[in-house]
C-alpha cells in the first residue's frame, strides 16, 4: 500500500472518494485531459491507458482498485515534441479526424503491438499456439474495442502496420 | 478593411492554379495533427477553470406530459449538492441545424421521453451524478402520444412535391417497371465526445466552452435563449470531437450550464453521458420510401417516382429531406416526388451526416439494380443510359457533372465484371461472394462567410473565423490556401477557429464548409496580394509570391516594412445558387462475403470514386470519403434506432447497443479523387466531401448481398435475420 497511483512515472495521491473512476482521476483530479471520456461504460475505448502494461479502459475501473499501479497515458508516451513512434504514424497516415478517438486508439495500439509481439492469440489468430503474425486482420480484431466514429479506421490499421513492419512502437 | 464579394457567376479563372507556392490540394498532415496524437488538444470539457462546479442532467420517464413537481429537498442534503435548476429557460430540445434562434425552451412540458427536466450541481462530478438519480421528480402524464409514424395522419412537405407528366400511365405503358417499398431504420451521429459546455460569467458576460459546430449560429440561439445581447457572449469551440449533425444547433447542457452558472455565481461544467447524448440530441428519422420507375427497352427512364414518409416531434421544422438528389440525378419525364412527415412523439428527428441522401440514395440506388435485372442490362449501364443533361424538374444546367467518370473509372478501378449479372456465382465453403454498385449524389450547399486574413509584418500570416474544424480539416486547409495565395508554407500560416470573437464563419454543417470559409479566406487573401501589388511595383496579377519572396527575390518582410496587412474576406452566394443545380456525385462499388448458414455480410473491399471539386488536401478529402465509407458499411448492416413501442423510449442508447462499425468491420478502402473545377460551386472551386461518401454507399452491400447470395432485401440494415430470412432455398 502507497496510497498513491503513479502516472506517467508521477506519483499523485489517492482520490478521497471511492466512486471516481480511474479514467475522471486522471481528467479531473490531476489534468490529464488527452485520455478521453466517450461512453463512461467500457464501451468505445477512448479512455484507453496501460496500466501495469497491460491495456485496459480506465473508465470501467475505480481509482482506488489502482493503490501502487503504474499508468501510462497519451501524455506520458510523447510529446508535441518527441511523438512516439506510433503517434507519428498516425499523423502521416491521418489516422484520425476529429481526434477524440486518436489517444485511446494510440495507447491500445501500443499495448497490442506488444500483445501480439508476446505471442497472445486471437480470434483472427490461426492458431492458438506458436508465433502471431501482424497481419491486418490480426490488427483489425485487436482493435475492434477502439471506435472511431469518424471512421479513419483504414488510415489507423496503415499507421499501425507500418509501425508495426519497423518493429517499434 | 473589408472586402465583400457575393458570387452571382461561376468563377472560371481558376486562379488559384496559377500561384506559385504549390501547396494546395497537397496531401499535408493536418496543422493540428500534433495535438491531437500527443493529447493537448483542449475539446470543450477539459480546460481548466478554478472554482467550477459539476453539473448533471436529469431527464424524464414520462413519454408526454408535465412535470408537476420536483423535490429539492429530495437531494439538497445530500453531500456537496449545490443547487437544483429547472429554470424556465432550459431547452428541452437541441436546436436543428442553422435555426438562429432559441430551441424550445420549458422544462416543465414533457414531449419525448429522456428529455432533460433540470439540472443538478455540485461540487464534484460523483456527487451530481449521485444527486440527479435520486431526484425526485412527480409528473402528470397525458394519455395520447402517438409514436409510430404509420398510425397517424402525414402532412405534406409541399415544397419537395413534384406533379410532372403521368407516372402511373408511364408505368403502365413502359416494357419495364419497378414498383418497391424500402425501409431505413432511425440512426444516431454517436460522435465519440459527448455533448460539453463550461460556462462562466463576467458581470452580465459570459464565456461558453462548448462542442458546437456551428458558433456563428449557435451564439445567436444561445443570446435568444437567455434573452441577452450577442455582443456579451463568447462560445469557444477550437476542438470537437465530431459532430455529424449532432451539433449543428445549441444543445441542452450549454442553456443549463450558463443558467446554472449564473444561478449560483460559479462555472460549471455540463458533460451529457453517453445515454443522454443519444436521447436529447438528435436521430435521423426512420423512413418507409416508395420507389416506381418506367423504363423502355433499353432501360431510358420514362417515368420516376420517389415517395417518402418520415418523422419528428410536433413543432419541428426539419423533415428528412430523403428525395433530396431524386429531383436532378436521373431522368424520366413523367415524375411523382412527395415527402410527407408524421407527428409522433420519438426524441426530437434533425440532421445526422448527410441528412437526405444518406438514406434516399441508398432507396434509390436498391431499386435501380432491380430495373437493372429486369431490363436485362449491367448496373453501370443502366446509369450511365439515364444521366440528364439538365436538371430534369427545374431545366436547369447542372455546374459541373462526374457522375458517368466516376462510373467509368471506379469500375475499371474496381475490376467491375461487365453484363448482365446473375446472383450465386461464386461460392467459398459456407461464404457467397458478390459485388454490387450504386451512384452517390449530395447536393451542393454554399453559405456565406467571413474570415479575417493578416500578414504580419514578420512575414508569417494568421487566419482568425469562428468557423470550426470538427474532424474535416480546416486548420489544415485555410493554412494551404492562405499560405498559396500569399506564397507561405502552410507551417507559416497561423489558423485560429471556433471563437466568436472572430468574424462569423459559415459553420460546419451540409458539407459547405470548406468552400464557403475557403472563399472567404481567398478573398481576403486576394485583397492582400492588391496591397503587396501596390508596394513591389506590380499588379496583382503578375506578383509571384513563394517561400516569402516575390519572383524579384524581395521578401514579404521587405515589402511590409513593419506593418501588417490585414483584410476581412466575407463572402456571400449570389445568383449562383439559382442558376445551377449542384452535387457532388460518385459511385462505389462492393464485394461482400454472404454466409449461407447465418446470413452474417461481411464486407471485403469497398471503393468510392468522388468528384466534388477542386480538391483542397488530397489527405483529408480521402479521409472524409473513408469516414462516409465507413458509415454507408454501418447504414448498410448494423446501425438502427430501436424504440419501445409503448413509450418510445430508445432502447439501445448506448455504443453497445447501437452498432456503429469497428475496426474489424472495415476492409482497406479504396477512393479515387476524381479532380474537376467547378466555378459556380464556390469563389475556389470547391465542394463539399463530408457526406457524398455515404450517399449512396449502402446500396452497393446491399446489391452486393443479392448478388453474392440471391437474398433480395428492401429493409435497411440487413442484420443476419433478414438475409437469412430473404435467402432462397
Ligand atoms: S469511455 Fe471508457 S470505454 Fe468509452
Ligand atoms: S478521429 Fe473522430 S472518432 Fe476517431
Amino acid at each position: 500500500m502507497t496510497d498513491t497511483i503513479t502516472v506517467n512515472g508521477t506519483a499523485h495521491p489517492m482520490p478521497d472518494d471511492p466512486r471516481v473512476s480511474l479514467l475522471d482521476f486522471l481528467r479531473q483530479h490531476i489534468g490529464l485531459t488527452g485520455t478521453k471520456k466517450g461512453c463512461d461504460h467500457g464501451q468505445c475505448g477512448a479512455c484507453t491507458v496501460i496500466v501495469n502494461g497491460i491495456r485496459i479502459n480506465s473508465c470501467l475501473t475505480l481509482a482506488a482498485m489502482h493503490d501502487g499501479d503504474s499508468v501510462t497515458t497519451i501524455e506520458g508516451l510523447g510529446t508535441p515534441d518527441e511523438p512516439s513512434a506510433l503517434q507519428r504514424a498516425f499523423l502521416e497516415h491521418d489516422g484520425f479526424q476529429c481526434g477524440y478517438c486518436t489517444p485511446g486508439q494510440i495507447c491500445s495500439a501500443t499495448a497490442m503491438l506488444e500483445e501480439l509481439a508476446a505471442n497472445w492469440p486471437s480470434d483472427a489468430s490461426e492458431s492458438l499456439e506458436g508465433r502471431m503474425s501482424i497481419s491486418g486482420e490480426e490488427i483489425r480484431e485487436r482493435m475492434s474495442g477502439n471506435l472511431c466514429r469518424c471512421g479513419a479506421y483504414a488510415n489507423i490499421v496503415a499507421a499501425i502496420e507500418e509501425v508495426a513492419a519497423g518493429g517499434k512502437s | 478593411m473589408t472586402v465583400y464579394f457575393k458570387q452571382d457567376e461561376p468563377d472560371t479563372s481558376n486562379r488559384l492554379d496559377g500561384m506559385k507556392q504549390g501547396v494546395l490540394g497537397k496531401s499535408l498532415s493536418r496543422v493540428e495533427g500534433l495535438a491531437k496524437v500527443t493529447g493537448t488538444a483542449p475539446y470543450a470539457a477539459e480546460y481548466h477553470i478554478d472554482g467550477c462546479a459539476e453539473g448533471v442532467l436529469v431527464t424524464s420517464t414520462i413519454t408526454r406530459g408535465e412535470v408537476v413537481s420536483i423535490d429539492r429537498t429530495s437531494v439538497l442534503s445530500m453531500p456537496g449538492v449545490i443547487a437544483v435548476v429547472d429554470d424556465e429557460k432550459m431547452s428541452t430540445r437541441a436546436a436543428q441545424g442553422t435555426a438562429n434562434e432559441a430551441p424550445m425552451q420549458g422544462p416543465r412540458q414533457v414531449c419525448y421521453w429522456g428529455q432533460p427536466i433540470a439540472l443538478v450541481v455540485a461540487e464534484t462530478f460523483e456527487q451530481a451524478r449521485d444527486a440527479a438519480k435520486h431526484l425526485k421528480v412527480e409528473y402528470r402524464e397525458d394519455a395520447a402520444a402517438p409514436l409510430d409514424p404509420h398510425a397517424v395522419e402525414p402532412e405534406e412537405q409541399e415544397d419537395e412535391t413534384v406533379h410532372q407528366g403521368d407516372l402511373a400511365h408511364a408505368m403502365a405503358e413502359a416494357p419495364h417497371s419497378v414498383d418497391v417499398t424500402i425501409t431505413t431504420k432511425g440512426h444516431a451521429s454517436a460522435a465519440m465526445e459527448p455533448h460539453a459546455a463550461i460556462a462562466e460569467w463576467d458581470g452580465d458576460k459570459l464565456t461558453v466552452h462548448a462542442s458546437l459546430q456551428m458558433p456563428n449560429y449557435n451564439i445567436t440561439e444561445l443570446a435568444d435563449a437567455l434573452d441577452m445581447e450577442e455582443d456579451n457572449i463568447r462560445l469557444i469551440s477550437r476542438f470537437v470531437g465530431g459532430g455529424f449533425g449532432s451539433k449543428l444547433g445549441l444543445s441542452e447542457e450549454v442553456v443549463a450550464a450558463a443558467l446554472a452558472a449564473k444561478q449560483i455565481e460559479r462555472p460549471v461544467r455540463v458533460v451529457q453521458s453517453r445515454q443522454q447524448v443519444f436521447q436529447t440530441v438528435m436521430r435521423r428519422s426512420e423512413t418507409t420510401q416508395r420507389l416506381r420507375f418506367a423504363a423502355d427497352g433499353e432501360g431510358r427512364l420514362t417515368g420516376f417516382g420517389h415517395e417518402a414518409l418520415v418523422s419528428n416531434l410536433p413543432g419541428e421544422t426539419f423533415a428528412e429531406p430523403a428525395l433530396q438528389s431524386s429531383h436532378f440525378i436521373y431522368g424520366g419525364e413523367n415524375r411523382e416526388l412527395m415527402l410527407k412527415v408524421a407527428r409522433i412523439h420519438l426524441m426530437t428527428a434533425g440532421s445526422v451526416r448527410a441528412p437526405g441522401e444518406a438514406v434516399g440514395m441508398p432507396a434509390l440506388e436498391s431499386a435501380m439494380d432491380v430495373l437493372a435485372e429486369k431490363v436485362g442490362i449491367d448496373p453501370v449501364e443502366l446509369r450511365l443510359r439515364n444521366i440528364p443533361e439538365r436538371d430534369p424538374e427545374k431545366d436547369l444546367p447542372f455546374s459541373s457533372h462526374k457522375l458517368a467518370e466516376c462510373l467509368k473509372q471506379g469500375a475499371e478501378a474496381f475490376g467491375w465484371q461487365k453484363g448482365v449479372r446473375k446472383p450465386r456465382q461464386r461460392r467459398e465453403g459456407e461464404w457467397w461472394i458478390g459485388t454490387g454498385m450504386a451512384s452517390a449524389s449530395r447536393s451542393h450547399s454554399i453559405a456565406e462567410a467571413k474570415a479575417r486574413v493578416t500578414l504580419k509584418a514578420d512575414g508569417t500570416a494568421l487566419v482568425e473565423t469562428d468557423m470550426t474544424d470538427i474532424g474535416t480539416g480546416t486548420y489544415t486547409i485555410l493554412a494551404q490556401i492562405a499560405g498559396e495565395m500569399l506564397g507561405l508554407q502552410p507551417d507559416q500560416v497561423l489558423v485560429e477557429l471556433g471563437d466568436t470573437r472572430h468574424p462569423r464563419g459559415p459553420g460546419s454543417g451540409g458539407s459547405w464548409g470548406a468552400s464557403s470559409i475557403g472563399s472567404a479566406v481567398y478573398i481576403a487573401c486576394n485583397a492582400i496580394r492588391e496591397e503587396l501589388a501596390e508596394k513591389a511595383g506590380t499588379s496583382e496579377d503578375r506578383l509571384e509570391l513563394a517561400d516569402g519572396r516575390t519572383a524579384a527575390g524581395q521578401t514579404l518582410a521587405d515589402l511590409l516594412q513593419g506593418k501588417d496587412i490585414s483584410q476581412e474576406g466575407h463572402y456571400e452566394p449570389g445568383a449562383i445558387e439559382d442558376d445551377f443545380t449542384a452535387a457532388g456525385f460518385g459511385a462505389f462499388f462492393a464485394q461482400v462475403r454472404v454466409n449461407h448458414y447465418t446470413g452474417e455480410t461481411r464486407v471485403d473491399r469497398m471503393l468510392g470514386a468522388f468528384g466534388f471539386g477542386r480538391v483542397l488536401n488530397a489527405s483529408t478529402a480521402r479521409s472524409q470519403c473513408i469516414g462516409g465509407i465507413t458509415w454507408s458499411i454501418g447504414l448498410a448492416l448494423t446501425e438502427a434506432l430501436e424504440f419501445d413501442p409503448r413509450d418510445g423510449h430508445l432502447v439501445n442508447c448506448d455504443l453497445a447497443e447501437y452498432h456503429v462499425p469497428v475496426h474489424r468491420d472495415v476492409p482497406d478502402l479504396d477512393v479515387l479523387l476524381v479532380e474537376e473545377r467547378d466555378g459556380a460551386a464556390s469563389q475556389i472551386q470547391a465542394k463539399g466531401i463530408g457526406e457524398l461518401g455515404m450517399c449512396g454507399g449502402a446500396a452497393a452491400i446491399g446489391n452486393a448481398i443479392y448478388n453474392a447470395c440471391g437474398a433480395r432485401l428492401f429493409d435497411y440494415p440487413m442484420t443476419p435475420d433478414r438475409v437469412l430470412a430473404a435467402m432462397p432455398e
